[in-house]
């Protein structure tokens, strides 16, 4: 219902009052990388398909903005090739996640801890071994 | 919205029957994005260049045009379930309501370019 709420209303404590745990670091994470590649990412994606469906001039254009003359990738590039990549990756682990936590499995603290900090340290080494096979083509 | 009887407090609060749709979808939709997005970054990872040539050779291909049309439909779907989320989440009134819209127009916008420059690609080849 499109109502204001009642400001008056007890709200739960929210993100100040509880102690830091990687779970909750995870879950900021996932709304975080999928909004980012749900907006950055998708103008990025079209421009590209969009630039590329253009012709080569149209796509040199696009491509001008984050490679150089010589075929070296700009900051830009590096910026948001990498930020996206491990987007990709970071929602993809915690994604697979909640698939885990969606039966059931995963609630104990240690486990749930474990599960959580892993996402991370798999993100950071797929865009690691990522770009490491990217590079090594060019 | 009443206080009173049972009805009336729920009344105006949607269809009982819909709950468990957009959280199901949510998932159905990460599932094939799980598959199709790493197909995409493999296919991005084992092309020797990603010059023009290159790329529009492989988007010609319905091997890459085919998943290319399901991961946009796929991965839109999924992406506009999760800002409509946000949305929810921190916005009220006739906001929230605005954003929703504004979103659905950009979903659905954005993939029709997505879309339509695929099937370009695919239906009249490379540019030379």
């Amino acid at each position: 219902m499109a109502t204001k709420p009642n400001a008056n209303r007890p709200i739960s404590p929210h993100l100040t009052i509880w102690k830091w745990g990687p779970h909750m670091l995870v879950s900021i994470l996932h709304r975080l990388t999928g909004d980012g590649m749900a907006t950055v990412g998708t103008v990025l994606f079209v421009w590209w398909l969009a630039a590329l469906a253009g012709g080569p001039v149209s796509y040199e254009a696009f491509m001008a903005w984050f490679v150089d003359g010589s075929g070296a990738i700009k900051p830009l590039g590096y910026l948001f090739g990498i930020g996206l990549t491990l987007a990709f990756f970071q929602h993809m682990a915690s994604g697979i996640r909640h698939f885990v936590l969606d039966t059931g499995a995963g609630y104990e603290l240690k486990t749930n801890k474990l599960w959580a900090q892993s996402t991370m340290l798999v993100s950071i080494a797929l865009t690691a071994a990522y770009w490491a096979i990217l590079l090594k083509g060019h | 919205m009443g206080s009173g009887t049972d009805l009336g407090r729920v009344r105006g609060l949607g269809s009982s029957k819909e709950g468990a749709h957009h959280w199901w979808h949510q998932r159905l939709t990460a599932a094939g994005n799980l598959i199709l997005m790493l197909w995409f970054f493999a296919s991005l990872a084992l092309l020797p260049a990603h010059d023009y040539p290159t790329m529009a050779g492989w988007l010609a291909s319905p091997l890459a045009a085919v998943p290319m049309i399901l991961l946009v439909a796929s991965v839109f779907y999924h992406f506009r379930m999760g800002l409509q989320v946000l949305i929810e989440d921190y916005l009220d009134g006739a906001g929230r309501i605005t954003a929703i819209l504004l979103l659905s127009f950009f979903t659905i916008g954005s993939a029709a370019i997505a879309i339509f420059s695929i099937l370009k690609i695919a239906f009249t080849g490379a540019l030379v």
